[in-house]
């Protein structure tokens, strides 16, 4: 065979299925891929011997007859995930010692379907951040790279470490979770496939919470196949998320290949955006062209609400955020300043150390627009703004099955560029955001490469619980973009 | 609206953010280049509207009175800056 | 209303009205906590009774106990309440190391339970209502041991998420002994409710006293709380204590501060709390790990239906078959009292008469020994035997005391101890008339006396009555003696 790591999840199921290759080999590979390619800084905690233990393990149920969906295959956990016994991090200084006794419901349910765990991949700190480089680990460097460029690219975030890993053949597929873009966005900058599912679809139980009610974990891939078979897994009602939804998991590789004939593609208008890049909007428009030359019906839709939608993520996120990160304390867990006079003293200087920049700054606006005297104007107004975005939507599908647009507003830029202007930094996610806000699956995939030769991705978005035509829709830009370009790997010779 | 040096002060303690004197002019910008960006809300009509209390349409889960949890002392204690016989350790708070 | 005074407390510039309103908190009686499966059980060694929810590890996530709601609703439905069918849970947001997550999961706009009331009985026989402004559910808060080490506070989450049922009254009390009947009333419905065990020593109740003053007729003044009273007895003299102090301080042309205040059983003061005086923001905000609490008005009714006699209905029922106010008020204030004088009705017991000897002699005697109804070494069905057979004219009053102190003592069934210890009354005439006539014979002198002077005539029976043991039946033996001296009937 030749290189594993270069396999798709599916193609290394049934290669493993067929025992022409081991868990074992296979883990091995992506081992060794992982050593090579660690200046991209794409994983925070590497578990070696864990991966080579459940993969021996693997072979033997495969051995017996007792297979199961992900028999024996690698993959990388986001390590905003907890894991029993390997540190857990949330890429923050305030967690970087901490070791959960207990399992995330997402990582568990995938170590039941038999998958192997490679290690645990990096991430902006808290998930806060849209290029990985607010990590206490240091930057994510993405495996791309402009033609005739050797400056250092961002892999987008905050699951930049997951699609970084994924793009570069560091793992089969990964975890990753999205409460503005931070699956779609990396995703799209890397070439990858990223799922966001329903919020309420997967549990969020054992996932170290950023904003509750706009956190959801999905799936980085290289296929939208391998997006339909990672969500399957992690997929479920869990009866210690009150959130997570008591509805069917569908079979979504079986519906995969259905096509779009028939299907109503909404084109919203708002996500034409002035300055956007040309390349961005061509694009769009050859895929408008694919979708309808496979039998799918075009159909022009108005979510008027949609340029409000990262201003009202910015008070809703930071603001759920604010109190879900009142808990790190040094107290329980957890980063403790030395020498501290007294205990206000001892939680202000131990939060203020165990936090980075990005990550105090949202937990003040946070703190602000909920405290007394502003709530009404920021928080209760932000909340029925999302009201308004969220019936956009449900007005929208009516007319149409599943909406088309961009995934981002450009290519992926330099590591540095944007950190100094928080704001341009968070227009970044100003395709993926709404979906968040209105708890609806989004899938990223990737369609076309700039001039540069970056990858691009466009953007469906599907009713609520229907990943199967959002997977299905994805599958057939897959199909008619073709894209199979890959990065150069660089860091082998570096 | 906009923040000052003292409004930065007093939401750094609510929060319990050590704030060096001289992060504060700086935060004060950083805080009110968002605020500004943000206000653009105002321009929405939201007379009517009722606020989203969660995007799912779901009854509120219900657990059954039982008890599932042991003594979990111990794993609780393990990741602890300061413990003593099972208690969390804490510079004396006086009441 | 005749107790007008005690109502006032008379300063240097004339009365002043106490305004007192009361949040008590009650635990609720549930095995598990309010959003995990962690127990309740009192006592446990430190954080042992603790998941990893209570203790806000990262990504735990609160599911909440079926039970708890249950058990609001049904306190809600107690307190002839508001129950509403819609209800949110909120994050109050402050930093304490007994509080893991930084927030308690509370309800704050919209609580389960809206408005109500309580009457309660005043000294004299009066009632007043006292409304309640709402009742919510919300997690406790662990605990902070301050006193085990001189650097150190020491942090036991054992208490952290247990349900706590959140009673707010409206400021409607006006004295000590109005907060007090309106504390010792609400501990009997909750009891009565089987909600909470009421028990005040173990904290699961406990009361956050809001008192302020003013000048009769005037508006309300700036108010004090005053956290975690945990007695009935400490409530009253909290709020004397307060209530003087707040006049001495706006007689002497002070203001009084809105602030957080701690009682001192030892001294009987309150004072300033330190960890306190910082002004709280609690930025308040929908909880959204959790959705809206929604209720079935059917499942509403159905607890409804379930619901126990309380103890003003009781009251009432005790009325209605005969027994005076104030001993019904007695019986139904601890619910075991009204149960163990229920189950004396059901061996027979006249109404009226067992209430009696309950109040006059079995109570007193359970006081003085320091015994509570529970515990006490009679059940009820003695108790009931003792009155039936004074009802029968087997035994007399006397007598009866004397079998219900054999029965405290020693046990045994009290018809079968008359029987074998012939306390039987004497109601054989030719016996009775045997001992008055030994007596008239030996006290020739008295006989005369007694002529001129009928009421003497008392003097006789108790003679025959000590004759005879005291199992002479007194009304045979009081006409008996009446007949032999020749007086009237
Ligand atoms: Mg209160
Ligand atoms: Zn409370």
């Amino acid at each position: 065979m030749s290189d594993p790591t270069e396999l798709t999840l599916a193609e290394a199921r049934d290669a493993v299925a067929a025992k022409k290759i081991s868990s074992r080999e296979l883990t091995s590979a992506f081992l060794k891929a992982m050593e090579a390619a660690r200046p991209l800084n794409a994983y925070i905690t590497e578990t070696p011997d864990r991966a080579l233990e459940m993969a021996a393990a693997s072979d033997e149920r495969i051995a017996k007859g007792q297979s199961r969906p992900l028999e024996g295959l690698p993959l990388a956990i986001k390590d905003l995930f907890c894991t029993k016994g390997v540190r857990t991090t949330a890429g923050s200084h305030i967690l970087h010692n901490f070791v959960p006794p207990y399992e995330s419901t997402v990582s568990q349910n995938l170590w039941n379907a038999g998958a192997v765990m490679l290690g645990k991949t990096n991430l902006d700190e808290f998930a806060m951040g849209s290029s990985n480089e607010t990590s206490f680990f240091g930057p994510v460097i993405s495996p791309w790279r402009s033609k005739n460029s050797n400056a250092k690219l961002v892999p987008g975030g905050s699951s930049g470490g997951s699609a970084a890993a994924t793009s570069a053949g560091m793992c089969l597929a990964s975890t990753a979770t999205d409460t503005g873009g931070s699956i779609r966005q990396p995703a799209a900058l890397t070439g990858t496939v990223g799922l966001k599912p329903t919020y309420g679809r997967c549990s969020r139980w054992g996932i170290v919470a950023f904003a509750s009610s706009l956190d959801q974990a999905g799936p980085i891939t290289r296929t939208v196949r391998d997006a339909a078979i990672m969500l399957k897994a992690m997929a479920g009602v869990d009866p210690k998320d009150s959130t997570s939804v008591d509805t069917a998991v569908p079979d979504y590789e079986a519906g995969l290949e259905t096509g779009v004939k028939g299907l109503r593609i909404g084109i919203p208008s708002e996500y034409r955006v002035d300055g956007a890049p040309l390349e961005i909007d061509d694009l769009w428009t050859r895929a408008v062209g694919w979708l309808k030359s496979q039998g799918a019906e075009i159909v022009d839709i108005s979510l008027p609400h949609t340029k409000y939608a990262l201003a009202t993520y910015y008070i809703v996120a930071p603001a759920e955020a604010s109190s879900n990160l009142a808990r790190y304390d040094g107290v329980r867990y957890g980063h403790r300043a030395a020498g501290t006079e007294d205990l206000i003293d001892l939680y202000e200087k131990s939060r203020a150390e165990g936090f980075g920049a990005e990550v105090r700054r949202r937990i003040l606006i946070g703190t602000y627009v909920l405290s007394a005297g502003y709530y009404d104007a920021y928080y209760l107004r932000a909340q029925k703004v999302r009201a308004l975005i969220a019936r956009d939507f449900s007005r929208a599908f009516q007319a149409c099955d599943v909406l088309l647009t961009p995934a981002t507003p450009g290519p992926a830029f330099g590591v540095g560029d944007k950190t100094a202007d928080p704001v341009a930094m968070y227009l970044n996610d100003v395709f993926t955001v709404t979906v968040n806000l209105a708890g609806l699956p989004g899938l990223s995939v990737p369609a076309g490469l700039t001039a540069a030769g970056l990858p691009l991705g466009l953007q469906l978005i599907g009713k609520a619980f229907d990943e199967a035509t959002v997977l299905r829709a994805g599958r057939a830009i897959e199909l008619a973009a073709n894209f199979s370009a890959k990065p150069t790997a660089w860091w082998r010779a570096a | 609206m906009s923040v000052d040096k003292d409004t930065v002060r007093r939401i750094a303690k609510l929060a319990r953010l050590a704030l060096e004197e001289d992060r504060i002019e700086p935060m004060v910008e950083e805080l009110n280049g968002i605020l500004a960006w943000v206000e653009q809300l105002k321009e929405v009509d939201v007379e009517g509207v009722a606020p989203m209390t969660s995007v799912v349409e779901q009854r509120l889960k219900m657990r059954d009175d039982i008890v599932t949890e042991g003594d979990n002392a111990k794993a609780l204690m393990a990741n602890a800056p300061q413990g003593q016989d099972h208690f969390f350790v804490v510079p004396k708070v006086v009441e | 209303m005749n107790s007008t005074d005690s109502r006032y407390i008379q300063g240097s510039t004339g009365p002043w009205e106490i305004v007192i309103g009361l949040e008590v908190h009650c635990q609720v009686l549930s095995k598990a906590k309010l959003f995990s499966g962690a127990s309740t059980e009192f006592g446990a060694d430190p954080n042992a009774q603790v998941s990893f929810i209570d203790a806000a590890m990262p990504g735990m996530l609160p599911v909440i106990n079926k039970f708890c709601v249950e058990q609001a609703v049904r306190t809600g439905l107690g307190l002839k309440a508001q129950i509403n069918l819609i209800s949110v849970f909120d994050r109050k947001n402050y930093f304490y190391p007994d509080l893991p997550a930084g927030y308690q999961i509370s309800q704050y706009k919209s609580p389960i339970v809206g408005e109500g009331e309580v009457l309660i009985d005043l000294p004299g026989g009066e009632t007043a209502r006292i409304g309640i402004e709402r009742l919510h559910l919300e997690q406790d808060a662990g605990k902070s041991l301050h006193d085990q080490h001189p650097d150190h506070s020491y942090v036991d989450l054992n208490r952290s998420g247990i349900a706590l049922m959140e009673i707010v009254s409206r400021p409607d009390m006006r004295s000590s002994e109005e907060a007090a009947a309106y504390l010792k009333k609400l501990r009997a419905i909750v009891r009565y409710l089987g909600t909470c065990d009421g028990n005040m020593d173990e904290g699961s109740m406990r009361a956050d006293v809001n008192v302020s003053v003013r000048k009769p007729g005037a508006p309300l003044g700036t108010r004090c709380e005053i956290k975690n009273v945990n007695s009935v007895r400490f409530v009253a003299q909290a709020i004397e204590f307060e209530a003087r102090r707040q006049v001495d301080v706006l007689e002497s042309g002070g203001a009084i501060k809105q602030e957080t205040r701690l009682f001192d059983s030892r001294t009987g003061e309150t004072r300033s709390m330190r960890s306190k005086e910082e002004a709280h923001d609690y930025r308040y905000f929908p909880d959204p790990d959790l959705l809206p609490l929604v209720l079935e008005q059917a499942w509403v009714d159905r607890i409804a239906t379930s619901l126990p006699e309380l103890p003003d209905e009781k009251k009432s029922r005790f009325v209605a078959m005969g027994l005076s106010a104030y001993d019904a008020l007695v019986l139904v204030a601890e619910k075991e009292a009204a149960d163990y004088f229920e189950a004396m009705l059901k061996e027979g017991a006249e109404p009226k008469a067992a209430a009696n000897w309950l109040n006059n002699e079995y109570f007193g005697r359970l006081n003085k020994s320091g015994l509570s109804i529970v515990n006490g070494p009679v059940p009820a069905a003695s108790n009931a035997t003792i009155v039936n057979m004074v009802g029968e004219n087997i035994i007399s009053g006397k007598i009866a005391k004397d079998v219900l102190d054999i029965v405290w003592a020693e046990g045994g069934e009290p018809r079968s101890l008359v029987e074998s210890r012939g306390l039987k009354q004497v109601t054989d005439a030719s016996a009775i008339e045997r001992a008055v006539d030994n007596v008239i014979a030996a006290n020739p002198d008295k006989v005369a006396a007694a002529k001129a002077k009928p009421q003497l005539a008392g003097w006789f029976v108790g003679q025959v009555m000590k004759a005879t043991g005291g199992k002479a039946n007194p009304t045979v033996v009081n006409a008996i003696v009446k007949n032999r001296l020749g007086l009237p009937e």
